[in-house]
C-alpha cells in the first residue's frame, strides 16, 4: 500500500509541491527533499531544540511535526530567515561573542531567541533562559548565547 | 529514530473523526499537536495502522466561558491557552501550570486535549483538571458522555476512552472568588516533565481555609488526590500548622514510585516541600 502524499506548501516564500511518505516527519522533508540543511535532527523525540522550524509564525519542533501536516502551511527555515534579514542583529552579536562553538544549536537557538525578542516587551537573563531551556547547546556555551541575546533587547530598548 | 509506516487520515469534522474512530477503533491513534504521540512514533513505542489526523476541525479549538464555566476545545494549543484573558480571570491555577508544560515550541503546538489523552502520569494538566473539577466532554458514533477527571485517568497512559471515542472538550466550572490556587514542581531542566510537582487550590472562610484540594502528580500512575492532605489542612489551627500537618500525612499516605530519574525516598522528599510550597503561595489570603 502506498502510503504517501500530495502536499503543497510554502517554505521561504516559495510555494512547492511535493509527493511525500506520509511517515516522514518536517524536518527531513526539508533537509532530504528540499535540501535546507540549516535545521538540524538531534534527538528526533523533541527534547533537543536542533530541528526548530517556524509554522505559520509559530516556532515548532520539525522532529514532532509530520510533513504531511504541513500541507497549506507557511514554513519559514534558518536559511529563509536569514537571507530576509530578520535576524541579522541575533547572528552580529552571536559572532561578535562568539556564541556558537560547533554550531550545531545555533539555528535552533537564533529562532527561539528571535521567537522571545519579537514578542517581548520587557526581558531579564532568566527570561532568556528560560526561553532557551528548550534548546540543548551541546557545547554548553549558555552563558555567551544568553549575552547575545540580552544585547539584542538592549539595542531594542527591551532589557532589564 | 524514524516513524514506523501507517495510512494517515485526515479528519475534517468531529463527525468525520468519530466515524474514522468507530472503522479503525483498536488500530488507529488520535493525532493531534502530537507532541506526545510523535516522539512515541519516533521512538516505536507504538506502531498504529491508522493516524487519524484531527487538525483540520475547527470547531475542536477555542475556548469560551458562561457564567459558571469555562470550556476549552480538545485542540486548543496551550500557547492559546497560556494567552487567554479568560483563562487568566477564571482559571488561575491553569495560567500558573501553563509555562511548566514543556518549552515554548512544544507549546506552540501541542494541545490540551493531546496532553490529558496521552494521560503522563508526570504532566501537569492532567493533574490541573483534576484538582479542578474538571468534565472530559467525549464523543462517539454511539453519542456524547462526559467523565469527571477523578474517573478518566485510569494509569500510565491509559484513560476512560473507548477505541473508538474522541476527547472533544474540557469543562471547568469557575472557581468563586474565595478559591486561591497553588502551583510547584520540580524538573532536572525547566521545562521537562516534573519529577514531582503539586496543584492545590483552597476555599477561604474567614481567612481560614474551609476545603482543600490537593493534587500530586510524578509520583504515581496518574495524577493523585491527596484527601487525607486535604483534611489536615482544614483542621489546622493556622495555615502554617495545617501545612506541616498536611506535609506530615505523606508519609504514611504516599507511596512514591522509583526510577532512574529519583528514588522513592526523593520524590517523598520532593513532595513534602513542593506541597509546602504551594500551601503558602495563598498564604496572604489566611490568618
Amino acid at each position: 500500500m502506498d502510503h504517501s502524499a500530495d502536499i503543497t506548501l510554502t517554505v521561504n516564500g516559495e510555494v512547492i509541491t511535493r509527493r511525500v511518505p506520509v511517515r516522514s516527519n518536517l524536518v527531513d522533508f526539508l533537509r532530504v527533499d528540499l535540501a535546507l540543511t540549516g535545521s538540524h535532527v538531534g534527538c528526533e523525540h523533541g527534547v533537543c531544540g536542533a530541528c526548530t522550524v517556524r509554522v505559520d509564525g509559530r516556532t515548532m519542533r520539525g522532529c514532532l511535526m509530520l510533513a504531511v501536516q504541513a500541507d497549506g502551511a507557511t514554513v519559514e527555515t534558518i536559511e529563509g530567515l536569514s537571507d530576509r534579514g530578520d535576524l541579522r542583529e541575533l547572528q552580529q552579536e552571536f559572532h561578535s561573542r562568539n556564541a556558537l562553538q560547533c554550531g550545531f544549536c545555533t539555528s535552533g537557538m537564533l529562532l527561539a531567541a528571535n521567537e522571545l525578542l519579537s514578542h517581548s516587551t520587557k526581558l531579564t537573563r532568566e527570561d532568556v533562559r528560560e526561553y532557551l531551556s528548550g534548546n540543548y547547546c551541546r557545547c554548553t556555551g549558555y552563558h555567551a548565547i544568553v549575552d547575545a541575546v540580552m544585547a539584542v533587547a538592549a539595542k531594542r530598548g527591551i532589557g532589564r | 529514530m524514524k516513524a514506523p509506516a501507517f495510512q494517515y487520515l485526515r479528519a475534517r469534522s468531529t463527525a468525520e473523526a468519530c466515524a474514522m474512530l468507530a472503522e479503525f477503533g483498536e488500530d488507529a491513534r488520535i493525532i493531534a499537536g502530537g507532541q506526545s504521540l510523535m516522539p512515541i512514533l519516533n521512538m516505536r513505542l507504538a506502531n498504529p495502522a491508522t493516524l487519524i489526523d484531527i487538525n483540520p476541525i475547527a470547531e475542536l479549538a477555542g475556548i469560551a466561558a458562561d457564567k459558571s464555566t469555562v470550556c476549552i476545545g480538545a485542540l486548543t494549543r496551550y500557547r492559546d491557552i497560556e494567552e487567554s484573558p479568560l483563562v487568566r480571570r477564571h482559571l488561575g491555577l491553569i495560567a500558573q501550570a501553563m509555562p511548566y508544560v514543556a518549552h515554548a515550541a512544544i507549546r506552540n503546538r501541542g494541545t490540551l486535549g493531546g496532553s490529558l489523552a496521552a494521560a503522563d502520569p508526570a504532566a501537569e494538566m492532567p493533574a490541573c483538571c483534576l484538582a479542578l473539577d474538571a468534565s472530559m466532554i467525549i464523543e462517539s458514533t454511539r453519542g456524547a458522555r462526559s467523565v469527571k477527571a477523578d474517573a478518566f485517568f485510569r494509569g500510565t497512559f491509559e484513560t476512560a476512552l473507548k477505541p473508538d471515542e474522541l476527547l472533544i472538550a474540557v469543562e471547568f466550572p469557575i472557581p468563586g472568588a474565595e478559591w486561591r490556587h497553588g502551583f510547584a514542581e520540580f524538573s532536572r531542566r525547566r521545562g521537562d516533565f516534573a519529577i514531582v510537582g503539586t496543584a492545590v487550590r483552597a476555599r477561604i472562610e474567614a481567612r481560614r481555609v474551609a476545603e482543600a484540594r490537593i493534587v500530586l502528580f510524578g509520583v504515581g500512575d496518574r495524577p493523585m488526590r491527596m484527601t487525607r492532605a486535604e483534611r489536615a489542612l482544614v483542621v489546622g489551627l493556622d495555615h502554617k500548622a495545617g501545612i506541616t500537618a498536611a506535609q506530615a500525612t505523606l508519609d504514611a499516605d504516599l507511596v512514591p514510585s522509583s526510577d532512574n530519574q529519583a528514588s522513592a525516598e526523593t520524590r517523598l522528599h520532593l513532595a513534602r516541600v513542593l506541597l509546602g510550597r504551594a500551601l503558602a503561595q495563598f498564604q496572604d489570603a489566611v490568618g
